[in-house]
């Protein structure tokens, strides 16, 4: 369900963001510009960037995503201009229930043309009932060109490539407050030890207890607890172990998965860490996640883990930035050098249609000028994993930042590993653990439940 | 715009043809002769009811029995596989165990507080102001009490003040704030309280009438030959008004299976605090197992039905003493 993190987040989305890009714009003019000069390529008047798709006589494609409200005018601002140029008619619908919406339209054989796809798990069932088409060769070539082969694969299924990368999301981030760490003389931490360091050593100095959480989130509430995990995993066990586990080539409550979920019991079930601003341990599962970090900003709290989207939660006339009052660092991995783990989400453009004007518009949603004229629209809130972009093309400083973790070369990139598994596991099984879990439940059964419902 | 007056034309389109049917229908049922006219008269007042109840309710039910025999995508035949989950996997035995508390406990606890306010308030000078006061909550909705309550029982750490009534209560006592919808088994009985808040007014408004329909000649003889107030309850209008009591209890009883909204709406059945209506919507919707959620679909209808015929002959015979 990574893709209702992001949304919800943008529903969010009000007059702060427009604030926080007016300031952004406004510290740095020279990105900005830049930006802007990208952007020009893109308007109406220059067509000749599209005559290698031709024209389609105002033939229509319907597009079909989560992303709603301001972000789905701001979605199909990208690609306006190609609209225009091509002669195809562009008719995007964005809703709130969109997994259980598209597989009610493609079963009543009412898909629409494309869709945004915010799983692998999704694209895999859909490309399985054969509903989604194979991309092109075309587009297929572009992809190799400008994604690497792990975002490719996201989009493959048994090595054919059904679904082109579309927004990519980092979810490897602690959001703290730069100002207050100054004050008080506290470093970022690099590793996860030094991680650990500080916390102690905020605890120590008594003002406000290090981390605070929050997992409410109706529905889905647990997935922010899912996501420490997952974390964890990462770091201490390795991607390999990692893959091995959202495949489920492992137990569920393998001893290193165990060891893991022990770390996360070290921040998240310790008391002395949590729940600053909020109360004890059990008080996070009743936190609603976009608040839980708020406590940063009055003191009670240190330190919030959630994902780079987090930045639209913030308070009106919050800056976000890394001079500002609040900004997220890399949740560190074992050791500053070497590999650094990033756990991620992302979403795909699909099409379940081979007439030419669909494969056209998802060949241009391959090409770096799609790329390029969605990033610098982006308020905030879309990064791509596409290589070779300016990170000066994101206006706001956490996208800047997580599309600089994307290209890291050590980066190592994992997906969601609850968007991986089966529904029953992913939204069902590991969610309502964590909930149980951090209302006081011992991690040993909580693991063997979830795995007891892996069948 | 133009999608709008293509959408008021198709309907317009549509209209006009049912009613073109219907003229035909009549026309025919006018002119031919008794025997066609009779059935045709039949088939056109009956038949819509029958095929809405056929395509609304019989046949979503046959699907959902059967579905209920396949596995989670519905593809593939498992047998009672998933009735086996229902009664042997740890966390729908909760969601069991709690539905059965609930059942046991909001019927009960609702007419009970319903008899004894109606009792109380009878010919009373504030009857009408004391019966609204009860009854007011049966206007809210099982959302809006449920978000109510949630505020009821909010928690607040004991530093910053308390928002929710009860924990402020609770601290004015001098004791620690409590996280009340998080403790099981006792946030089940604090989610039962909403319920029965929300039922209690529609218990007392149906036997405070029924007890209004006491004859007075009863209720005087049996003073007159110097009956105790508890007396005159226990034997005069208690076995007058058992046909109401019962109608109220198990109006109650169905409406409590198939409750879904107060724990979706306060806890999201976390915490052990699930039932079976709302398991049946996590497992369906949010875990992709429709097998299971059938099978849950099947057992609360398996549940209900009794009680419902119950229900249905009791009221029949409380019209017929009437």
């Amino acid at each position: 369900m990574a893709q209702h993190r992001p949304r919800r987040a943008l529903v969010a989305r009000t007059a702060v963001l427009a604030s926080v890009l007016a300031l952004v714009l406004a510290a740095c003019g020279g990105d900005g510009s830049s930006a802007t000069a990208d952007g020009g390529a893109s308007t109406p008047a220059d067509c000749a960037a599209f005559a290698d798709y031709g024209t389609f006589d105002g033939a229509t494609v319907t597009v079909y995503a989560s992303i709603r409200d301001a972000e789905g005018e701001v979605l199909q601002r990208a690609w306006a201009a190609y609209a225009e140029c091509t002669d195809t008619e562009i008719d995007y619908e964005g809703t709130g229930a969109f997994e259980a919406q598209l597989r009610v339209k493609v079963k009543g054989g009412n898909a629409p043309d494309i869709a945004l796809l915010p799983q692998p798990g999704l694209i895999r069932e859909l490309a399985a009932q054969g509903a989604l088409q194979p991309v092109s060769a075309q587009t297929e070539s572009n992809v190799d060109a400008n994604w690497d082969a792990t975002w490719k694969g996201y989009g493959s299924v048994d090595g054919t490539l059904y679904a082109v990368p579309h927004g990519a999301y980092v979810k490897s981030y602690v959001w703290y407050s730069p100002s207050r760490f100054a004050d008080a003389g506290y470093e970022v931490p690099t590793t996860l030890e030094e991680m650990k360091a500080l916390s102690d050593r905020i605890v120590a100095d008594g003002d406000g207890k290090p981390w605070c959480a929050g997992i409410e989130s109706g529905e889905a509430t647990g997935w922010p607890a899912t996501d420490w995990v997952e974390d964890f995993v990462l770091r201490m066990a390795g991607p390999e172990v990692y893959d091995q586990w959202v495949d489920h080539e492992i137990a569920f409550d393998d001893p290193r998965i165990r060891a893991a979920a022990d770390a996360v019991a070290g921040y998240l079930k310790n008391e002395d860490y949590v729940n600053g601003g909020f109360g004890d341990v059990r008080t996070i599962t009743g936190t609603a996640f976009q608040e839980a970090g708020y406590p940063i900003l009055d003191g009670a709290c240190w330190m919030h883990r959630q994902a780079s989207f987090y930045a639209n939660q913030w308070e009106d006339g919050t800056t976000v930035g890394p001079d500002g009052d609040v900004f997220a660092f890399y949740l560190p991995a074992a050791s500053a050098d070497g590999e650094q783990p990033v756990l991620g989400s992302g979403e795909f453009v699909g099409a379940f249609s081979e007439r030419p004007e669909v494969q056209a518009f998802q060949r241009y949603t391959s090409t770096m000028d799609y790329v390029r004229s969605r990033a610098v629209l982006s308020p905030g809130s879309w990064v791509t994993a596409a290589k070779g972009l300016d990170p000066a093309v994101f206006s706001s400083p956490i996208d800047r930042s997580s599309y600089e973790i994307l290209q890291n070369p050590e980066a190592v990139f994992r997906f969601d590993g609850s968007d991986q598994m089966p529904a029953a596991v992913g939204t069902g099984s590991f969610w309502r653990g964590m909930s149980d879990w951090l209302n006081g439940k011992d991690t040993g059964p909580v693991l063997d439940q979830i795995e007891a419902s892996w069948g | 715009m133009e999608d709008w007056q293509a959408k008021a034309a198709q309907l317009g389109v549509a209209v006009a043809g049912f009613l073109a049917v219907v003229a035909l229908v009549l026309l025919v049922a006018e002119r031919g002769p008794r025997a066609v006219r009779d059935r045709l008269a039949i088939a056109l007042f009956a038949g819509p009811a029958l095929v809405l109840v056929g395509v609304g309710l019989v046949y979503p039910a046959v699907r959902t029995a059967v579905l209920s025999l396949f596995d989670a995508d519905g593809t593939s035949f498992v047998g009672v596989d998933n009735y086996e989950w229902v009664f042997t996997d740890p966390q729908a035995l909760v969601t069991v165990r709690n539905t059965l508390v609930w059942v046991v406990l909001v019927p009960v606890f609702a007419t009970g507080i319903g008899l004894l306010y109606a009792v109380l308030i009878d010919r009373s000078r504030f009857e009408a102001v004391a019966k609204s006061l009860l009854f007011l909550p049966m206007a809210i909705s099982f959302v809006g009490a449920s978000i109510i309550w949630r505020f009821v029982y909010a928690y607040r750490p004991p530093e910053s003040g308390q928002i929710g009534l009860l924990n402020q209560l609770v601290v004015w006592a001098g004791l620690p704030p409590q996280q009340f919808l998080n403790d099981p088994p006792w946030n089940t009985f604090f989610l039962v309280v909403v319920m029965v808040w929300i039922q209690a007014g529609f218990a007392m408004v149906v036997l405070s009438a029924a007890i209004k329909a006491v004859p007075a000649e009863l209720t005087e003889a049996a003073r007159l030959d110097g009956a105790s107030p508890w007396q005159l309850f226990r034997n005069v209008t208690l076995p007058c008004i058992r046909p109401s009591l019962v109608v109220v209890l198990t109006t109650v009883v169905i409406g409590v299976l198939k409750v879904f909204d107060i724990v979706r709406t306060t806890t999201g059945g976390q915490f052990d605090t699930s039932v079976l209506a709302n398991e049946m919507y996590v497992q369906s919707f949010t875990a992709g197992e429709y097998g299971r959620g059938a099978a849950l679909a099947v057992l609360i209808f398996v549940l209900v039905v009794p009680v419902v015929a119950y229900n249905v002959r009791q009221l029949r015979r409380t019209r017929e003493v009437r």
